[in-house]
């Protein structure tokens, strides 16, 4: 019961935060408040929002992955290269963005489960190969001519933007599917306590296997989504986004040594995040203090948190 | 040389400790026995300036005394060995022995010959062959105790206070920390010491101390008790309550085991194991007796040998497998492989069953409530509800909770590896009837223990183990104490 109501709490605190912080917006600039802007904030956050969930995953089971921002890229480039003008069909670009990112997490996965190697260090590795392959297959050069196919999945409908929608969807299911699947109470069982969950039945290395896959998965998703937003396939793009996206899930409540957090957290997290940079942006406060600036909020953040749970 | 005079100490209006009165003296071994939660802790923590009493007074060589914090009880000459022991793991043997008293030489610079003769001397005198050089964490858990030992010595303790000091230890260790143990008590040090362990209370004690629910019971010489005496102290009922009658094994075989080895650990184990039979594992600590029921349990499985399992030969690879094929482990290590303690006890209980409480791949989460809260009852779980943390409950509830997801995806094979290790005897008691009850219904129980009585008394046969070696298999009913220790000591 306790650390139920210590999560409404948590999850209280983070949304009057929130709150808060967006009526100090509103009150300092005039453009925070108006449909345009908040539907522009909702187009940036969906592409970290779909990353945070699917770091989400990782990071219940005491992992964690560096190399989405690279995989980002991969994918992108890998999407917009099946994506030229004169295709039409805009399920081909769209499924092989989604299996190189799902391959690359695979990858990770493998050499977690398998070869038993840190997942810091294994995808770190896979941060720098990830980027090096966009690099060698795009020949350096952002992929470009696009096919409005794509372009338009980035567009709205009934004035929804598309990837607020793919943002929905993905947590929805994940929320979903973490709460009410099997395999998703082993996920928390692993990350609490790996060696016990293995002894009461569980299949540790295809668990944990799935979390990678399906963190690649989103990467790819969210690789794809940045191609049709930014009309390009990126080498260089999504760099340091990993970051971002963990912020994001640790702000939400979930702990970095695994078997705590929900998807809820991961939510608002993501949603506080995107406000910061948003509000930054609009106080005309330069990128390189925004920064400084973003650092400070996040360690400041799970530092309350901690404190405020520990009292 | 120190007296507690009715010492009290309440915890948010709940009295843990009520008024108790014990002296202690220079060079005895003096018991502290009792349930958890019976306020051996609590007592000893007063003494080491680590609790301030509510109510007595401490008195030390005559002299009324208050320790305010552990820093005044240690210039005092009282030293706590805690449970959990903090050495530094890479500064060396001697660095820990003298740390924060570090012998210095000119200009301030620590001595570092100095420290490590000096560290050499307190290890001689508790007879001990560790060379200070050595980085501490390279140390067994027994050897880290002897220098933890040492290190109170050095402080000139007078009185050396232990919490528990053999749980994690093997037998061998044992030994060690009791040649320890026995040269303080030789230099005049009075050893005060709190243990689960009954051969161990009668081996080294020679007063005992008994505490039940925070109240003083009595305070013996260990010669005028007696194991199941003591016993009754502590639990405050017969003996014949707390083990329950035996029902009959069949004939019935469910597990047959065939030349099971796995070098070092155990060489060609051969036996039967029979419907509503209980059959005990005995044999010192590090002996083999967990390595060979986790190969059982595919927890560390083996090559070597065949497992047959209702006439069927069975492979068994992981503890999934073991699962599938009807055998349900409690392992050892309670929180190493068995808590997952962020979770709820509902959570922690039904872990092993999802399959079943699960439609396809969805969770039935009104099923998964309602076996897990029958499983509370039925087991009489002590928890505020199925929702509560499981890492908030006593150790007697947790094992409880464990033995019932064990049971809870219904095996016909029970492997039980110390299930009454570290929690109060009315927990005890409760299990051993879990136990018999399933011997009863027709399951097969096999129970890895380090207690002799509680082998002979629940039992139906008793294997002995020997450095990996099968070294007898006795009648449980036609053998005693004398014969176990016999057959289990290395030749």
């Amino acid at each position: 019961m306790i650390a139920l109501d210590r999560n409404l709490l948590h999850r209280f605190g983070l949304l009057l935060i929130i709150f808060l912080i967006g009526i100090a917006l509103s009150l300092a600039t005039e453009s925070f408040a108006t449909l345009s802007n908040l539907t522009n904030v909702a187009r940036q956050v969906s592409i970290n929002g779909i990353l945070a969930v699917g770091v989400t995953f990782v990071l219940l089971t005491a992992g964690v992955d560096l190399s989405l921002g690279s995989v980002v890229a991969l994918s992108g480039v890998a999407c917009a290269t099946f994506a030229q003008t004169g295709e039409h069909f805009v399920l081909i670009p769209i499924s092989v963005g989604l299996l190189v990112g799902t391959a690359c997490g695979l990858t990770n996965g493998l050499f977690v489960t398998i070869a038993g190697i840190p997942p810091f260090i294994v995808t770190l590795g896979m941060m720098t190969v990830a980027r090096g392959l966009a690099l060698i297959f795009s020949g350096g050069r952002p992929v470009a001519n696009i096919s409005v196919n794509l372009t338009d999945f980035a567009g709205d409908i009934g004035g929804v933007p598309i990837p607020l929608l793919c943002f929905a969807a993905v947590a929805t299911l994940a929320w979903f599917f973490l709460r009410h699947f099997k395999l998703g109470r082993h996920i928390y069982a692993i990350g609490g306590n790996e060696q016990a969950a293995r002894a009461a039945g569980i299949s540790v290395n295809k668990v944990k296997l799935l979390s990678y896959a399906l963190c690649g998965l989103l990467a790819g998703l969210a690789g794809v989504v940045l191609t049709a937003r930014t009309t390009t396939g990126q080498p260089n793009a999504g760099v340091a986004y990993e970051l971002d996206a963990i912020a994001a899930v640790v702000i939400g409540g979930t702990s970095l040594a695994g078997g705590i957090g929900t998807i809820t957290g991961t939510l608002l997290g993501v949603l506080l995040i995107g406000e910061i940079n948003n509000g930054l942006d609009l106080m005309g406060v330069s990128s390189y203090f925004q920064a400084v600036i973003k650092g400070v909020i996040i360690v400041g953040a799970v530092w309350l948190d901690r404190r405020q749970s520990r009292s | 040389m120190l007296q507690a005079l009715e010492l009290r100490k309440d915890f948010g209006g709940l009295t843990v400790l009520q008024p108790t009165s014990v002296d202690f003296l220079p060079g005895e071994v003096h018991a502290l026995m009792g349930e958890n939660g019976a306020g051996k802790s609590t007592l000893m923590k007063i003494l080491a300036g680590l609790y301030q009493p509510d109510g007595g007074q401490i008195k030390w060589r005559n002299q009324v005394v208050t320790f305010r914090s552990p820093h005044d009880a240690l210039t005092a000459g009282i030293a706590m060995i805690h449970q959990e022991l903090m050495p530094i793991p890479h500064l060396t043997v001697a660095e820990n022995i003298t740390l924060g008293a570090e012998p210095t030489g000119t200009l301030g610079f620590i001595d570092r010959k100095a420290q490590l003769v000096r560290a050499a001397t307190l290890l001689a005198e508790l007879d001990s062959d560790i060379n200070p050089a050595r980085l501490m964490h390279t140390l067994t858990v027994a050897q880290t105790q002897v220098v933890e030992i040492a290190k109170a010595l050095g402080r000139q303790a007078d009185v050396v206070l232990m919490d528990e000091p053999t749980a994690a230890l093997s037998d061998l260790e044992v030994a060690a920390l009791f040649r320890a143990i026995t040269r303080l008590k030789a230099r005049g040090v009075a050893v005060v010491y709190t243990t689960h362990k009954m051969d161990e209370v009668f081996q080294l004690a020679d007063r005992i101390t008994v505490l039940r629910d925070g109240t003083y019971i009595g305070t013996h010489l260990a010669r005028d008790l007696s194991p199941p005496k003591l016993i009754e102290m502590m639990v405050g009922r017969e003996l014949s309550d707390v083990f329950p009658a035996r029902g009959q094994a069949s004939q019935d075989v469910i597990l047959e085991v065939k030349g099971l080895s796995r070098e070092p650990a155990y060489r060609n184990i051969s036996f039967k194991l029979h419907r509503g039979e209980i059959l005990a594992l005995s044999g010192l600590m590090g002996a083999g007796r967990t390595e060979i029921v986790s190969a059982l349990y595919g927890l560390q499985p083996t090559f070597e040998g065949e497992i047959w399992i209702r006439g069927q030969l069975s492979w068994i690879r992981s503890p999934a497998d073991a699962i599938a094929a009807g055998i349900g482990m409690v392992t050892e290590d309670r929180k190493g492989l068995g808590l997952i303690p962020a979770q709820s006890v509902q959570q922690n209980i039904t872990l092993s069953s999802l399959h079943k409480l699960s439609l396809g791949p969805l969770l039935d989460h009104a099923r998964e409530k309602k076996e897990a809260s029958a499983q509370i009852s039925q087991f009489a779980v002590r928890t505020s509800g199925p929702q509560q943390p499981i890492h908030q409950l006593s150790g007697g509830n947790q094992q409880k909770s464990l033995i019932a997801r064990c049971l809870l995806h219904d095996p016909d094979i029970i492997i039980l590896d110390e299930p009454t290790r570290g929690i109060d005897i009315g927990a005890k008691a409760e299990i051993y009837a879990i136990i018999q009850k399933l011997a009863q219904a027709g399951k097969a129980v096999l129970l890895v223990s380090s207690e002799l009585l509680e082998v002979l008394s629940l039992a139906h046969r008793i294997m002995v183990i020997r450095q990996g070696d099968l070294a007898a298999e006795l009648d449980a009913t036609k053998t005693d104490q004398v014969t176990l220790l016999h057959h289990a000591m290395p030749l």
